[in-house]
C-alpha cells in the first residue's frame, strides 16, 4: 500500500511494522512528528506498545536500555541536543550489546540555535559503538528502520536511522508500506538471549576489573566486523521479500567507468544523482558513491568504488574542527594503504552547515572546482562560504 | 536458657542476599538491603546506578544478591526502573516489583531530575534512597543529603557544610504519589512494615533509609545501629509515611529528652562544632519535629 508520508511518520511505520514494544521519547523539533505519530498508534491501540513520555532524552535512552534488558524491542527517536545529551548512555546501549534502534533527525548544535540540518550531531556520536544509517528518501527511512532491527537482533549492537532535518523530515514523497505479515516473517519476535530473568538472577553491567574490560570491548569490534556482511545479508532478504535495496553499505550510482567520484550522503546523495544524471547527459564521466553506512564503516567497498579514479570529491555537511570534513578523513584514511598508483586524489567539500541548501548549482560548483585543479591545495574546500 | 531459643527472632529467616558482600565494616546500606529484600520477596528485580552498592553487589562475574540486579548510569534510576517496569508490563507479568536502590548522591543530587520525572509519571515502581549523607563511595564528598554543620573532604572543618540537608521526603510528597515513608536499621520490623506496605501499593513509592557510613561519618564500625537509633529518638531523623501527598503518620515518635548532642558527639565528622553549634541545630531539628507534628494532626482533620 502506498501512502504520501513525510520523512518522519516513514520512521513511525517502520517503528509500527517492526511492532516495538517499549517506546520512550521526549519531543524536539524536527523529530517531533515521529513520537506524536507513534503515541497516537499506541493509544489507538494500532500498536501494542508501553510509550513513556521520559522528561528528557537522557531518560529516554536509559529507560530503552532498561527495557530492551528485559526483553522488549525498545525504540526512541531524537535530534541535535536531544542525542548529544544521550552520549553517555550511547555508550551504555552499545556497552551492553543491546539491539536498541532509534532514529535522529540530524539537526545542527547551538550556539547559535538552528533548528536546520546537518550531521555533526550524529558524527559526534561516532564512537559509542551504534550503527549508523544515513537515508536519502523517506522510503529508505522506513525500510532501514525494519533492516535496522534484524541487523541489531544479529550482531547485538545497537543502530541509529539517520535522517536530514526538513530536507527530508518534513517533506511529503509517496512511501510503500509494507504488508504486515510479510515484516513479521521477516523480523521475528525479539528472542534477547541475555535479558534479565527473576528465575536466573544475573548480575548486569557489574564492575569489570581489568582482567575483563579489554575482552568485552575487543567482542564489540568483532561485532561492528561482522556486521559488515550481516548488512548486506539483511539487505538481499528485504530486497526478495520487499523488492528494494539499498546496496547494503554503499550504493555505487554510475560509476563503471567514471573518472571523477563524487561521494554524497543523506539528502545531498539525492541531489548529486540527479547532477550526475545530468552531467553525464553533458558527456561527463562522473559517478557519485552515496555512502549508507557510516559505521561499521564500508572499508572495502570505499576502495573497490574509488582505487584507480583520477579523482574523487567528498562533500561534507559537518565538520571535525581542527581536522576536516569527517567522512573525507575516514575515506582518505582507507585509501592511504592501497597502490599509489591507484590511490586517487581526494578533495574534501564542506557544504550546507546549519542547513544551508545543498543545491544542484553547489554540486556543479564542487565537481567543476574538482575537475580545473590536479590535487586539493588545501585541507578543506569551503563551499559558499561569506568571508 | 537454650541458647538456640533465645536468639529466635521475628524477622523472616529467607534471605536474598549471599554472605561475602564487600561493603566497609558496619556499613548499613547492606544490613538496608537484607532487610527490604526480606520485605520484597524474591519477584523483584534491583535497579542500582553508580553508589557505594555498585561495590557491594561484588565485580563480575558475582554477584551479592539472589534477584537480578540492573547496573545503570549514575543519574538513571529512575528512567531506568521505568524502562524495565515497561517491559514486564507489555509481556504480562504484573506479580514482579521493581526497585530502584540509589544513594544519596543519585537521589538528591544527580538523579533528581529522572526521580522527578518518574514520580510524576506515578510509575509503578519502588524508589529505595539509602542516604548516608555524602558522596561516601569516591572518598566522602557532600552531597545536597550532607547536613548543616557537617565535616567531608569538600567541606573541610574550617568551612564545614553551611546549608540545610535537603528535605527530599516533602519533594515527592509535592509530587501527590501514593507512598513515602522514611526508616532507619535500628527500626527494622518498622522498615520492613514499610516495604511491604509499598509493596501492596500501585504506583509510585518512595522509602528514605538513613545509612550510616562508619569511615565517612568518622564513627566506630559498631556504632551504626546505635546511631541509627539515635537519629530517631533525638528527632534528627523522625520515622514516618505519607500517604496519597496528604496523610501523615508518624510511626516511631521521638524520644523526650534525648538531646541531638548524643547523636552528633557519636560521630567526628561533627567534632569540630561548637556548644552553640549544637543549640543552632537541637532549635533546627525541634522546629522542624513541631511543624512534622502539625502535619499529622492536619491529616487528621483531612
Amino acid at each position: 500500500m502506498k501512502k504520501i508520508l513525510m520523512g518522519n511518520h516513514a520512521v513511525s511505520y517502520g517503528a509500527l511494522l517492526s511492532r516495538v514494544e517499549v517506546i520512550a521519547a521526549y519531543p524536539i523539533t524536527p523529530q517531533t512528528q515521529v513520537v506524536e505519530k507513534l503515541s497516537e498508534m499506541c493509544a489507538q491501540g494500532k500498536l501494542k506498545a508501553r510509550y513513556i513520555n521520559v522528561e528528557s532524552e537522557h531518560s529516554a535512552m536509559a529507560a530503552c536500555i532498561a527495557a530492551e534488558q528485559a526483553g522488549a524491542r525498545a525504540f526512541t527517536a531524537t535530534s541535535s541536543h536531544g542525542l548529544t545529551l544521550m552520549h553517555e548512555l550511547l555508550h551504555w546501549a552499545a556497552g551492553a550489546r543491546l539491539p536498541i534502534v532509534m532514529a535522529n533527525i540530524n539537526r545542527s548544535m547551538a550556539p547559535g540555535w538552528s533548528i536546520w540540518t546537518d550531521q555533526n550531531d550524529s558524527l559526534s556520536q561516532r564512537d559509542t559503538g551504534w550503527l549508523q544509517i544515513y537515508c536519502e528518501s523517506s522510503q529508505e527511512v522506513l525500510d532501514s528502520i525494519i533492516q535496522a532491527y534484524k541487523i541489531a537482533e544479529q550482531v547485538l549492537l545497537p543502530v541509529m536511522v539517520l535522517l536530514d532535518a526538513f530536507f527530508l523530515s518534513h517533506t511529503y514523497e509517496p512511501v510503500d508500506i509494507p504488508d504486515q505479515g510479510l515484516v513479521d516473517q521477516f523480523l521475528p519476535k525479539l528472542d534477547y538471549a541475555y535479558k534479565i530473568d527473576i528465575k536466573d538472577p544475573c548480575s548486569f553491567g557489574s564492575l569489570l576489573p581489568p582482567e575483563y574490560y579489554l575482552e568485552l570491548r575487543y567482542k564489540m569490534q568483532k561485532a561492528m566486523e561482522e556486521a559488515h556482511d550481516v548488512i548486506i545479508q539483511v539487505d538481499k532478504e528485504y530486497q526478495q521479500m520487499f523488492g528494494r535495496s539499498y546496496g547494503g553499505l554503499v550504493e555505487e550510482y554510475r560509476t563503471e567507468d567514471a573518472e571523477l567520484v563524487l561521494v554524497a550522503s543523506s539528502t545531498a546523495a539525492s541531489t548529486s544523482r540527479m547532477v550526475v544524471d545530468q552531467l553525464r547527459d553533458e558527456g561527463m564521466k562522473v559517478g557519485m558513491l552515496k555512502m549508507r553506512f557510516f559505521r561499521p564503516f564500508p572499508t572495502q567497498e570505499v576502495i573497490n568504488a574509488l582505487k584507480g579514479v583520477k579523482k574523487v570529491a567528498v562533500i561534507d555537511r559537518n565538520i571535525s574542527y581542527g581536522q576536516g570534513g569527517i567522512f573525507c578523513e575516514e575515506i582518505r584514511s582507507v585509501l592511504y594503504n592501497i597502490d599509489q598508483h591507484e590511490r586517487p586524489p581526494v578533495f574534501g567539500y564542506i557544504a550546507g552547515l546549519g542547513g544551508r541548501d545543498i543545491t544542484p548549482t553547489t554540486i556543479r560548483e564542487i565537481l567543476s572546482h574538482t575537475l580545473k585543479e590536479d590535487k586539493p591545495k588545501e585541507n578543506i574546500i569551503w563551499i559558499g562560504v561569506k568571508r | 536458657m537454650d541458647r538456640g531459643q533465645a536468639l529466635k527472632t521475628t524477622i523472616p529467616e529467607e534471605d536474598y542476599m549471599t554472605s561475602g558482600h564487600i561493603a566497609c565494616p558496619g556499613c548499613a546500606a547492606p544490613i538496608a538491603m537484607r532487610y527490604c529484600l526480606k520485605a520484597l520477596g524474591e519477584k523483584t528485580i534491583m535497579v542500582v546506578p553508580a553508589c557505594c552498592w555498585t561495590i557491594i553487589a561484588g565485580p563480575f562475574p558475582y554477584s551479592s544478591l539472589k534477584v537480578p540486579l540492573l547496573h545503570t548510569a549514575f543519574e538513571t534510576t529512575a528512567a531506568a526502573a521505568s524502562g524495565v517496569r515497561a517491559t514486564l508490563d507489555i509481556k504480562g507479568d504484573a506479580e514482579t516489583t521493581v526497585v530502584g536502590w540509589a544513594g544519596d548522591g543519585g537521589t538528591f543530587d544527580i538523579g533528581i531530575q529522572a526521580l522527578s520525572g518518574a514520580v510524576e509519571r506515578n510509575e509503578n515502581i519502588i524508589y529505595i534512597c539509602y542516604d548516608n549523607e555524602a558522596y561516601m563511595n569516591t572518598g566522602i564528598q557532600r552531597s545536597s543529603a550532607t547536613p548543616w554543620g557537617a565535616w567531608t573532604t569538600t567541606t573541610p572543618a574550617e568551612r564545614p557544610e553551611d546549608k540545610p540537608k535537603k528535605d527530599i521526603i516533602e519533594i515527592l510528597v509535592a509530587h501527590q504519589i501514593p507512598y513515602t515513608a522514611t526508616a532507619t536499621v535500628a527500626y527494622p520490623h518498622d522498615l520492613m512494615a514499610k516495604v511491604k506496605k509499598a509493596k501492596g501499593i500501585k504506583g509510585s513509592r518512595f522509602i528514605h533509609i538513613l545509612s550510616p557510613c562508619p569511615p565517612g561519618w568518622r564513627m566506630s564500625d559498631e556504632l551504626t545501629i546505635k546511631a541509627s537509633r539515635l537519629a530517631v529518638q533525638t528527632g534528627i531523623f523522625p520515622l514516618y509515611e505519607v500517604e496519597k501527598g496528604r496523610k501523615y503518620t508518624i510511626t516511631v515518635p521521638r524520644k523526650q529528652g534525648v538531646p541531638v548532642a548524643e547523636y552528633l558527639k557519636l560521630q567526628r565528622r561533627f567534632a569540630h562544632l561548637k556548644p552553640e553549634d549544637y543549640d543552632i541545630i537541637q532549635k533546627n531539628v525541634d522546629r522542624a519535629y513541631e511543624r512534622l507534628l502539625r502535619k499529622t494532626k492536619q491529616s487528621e482533620i483531612l
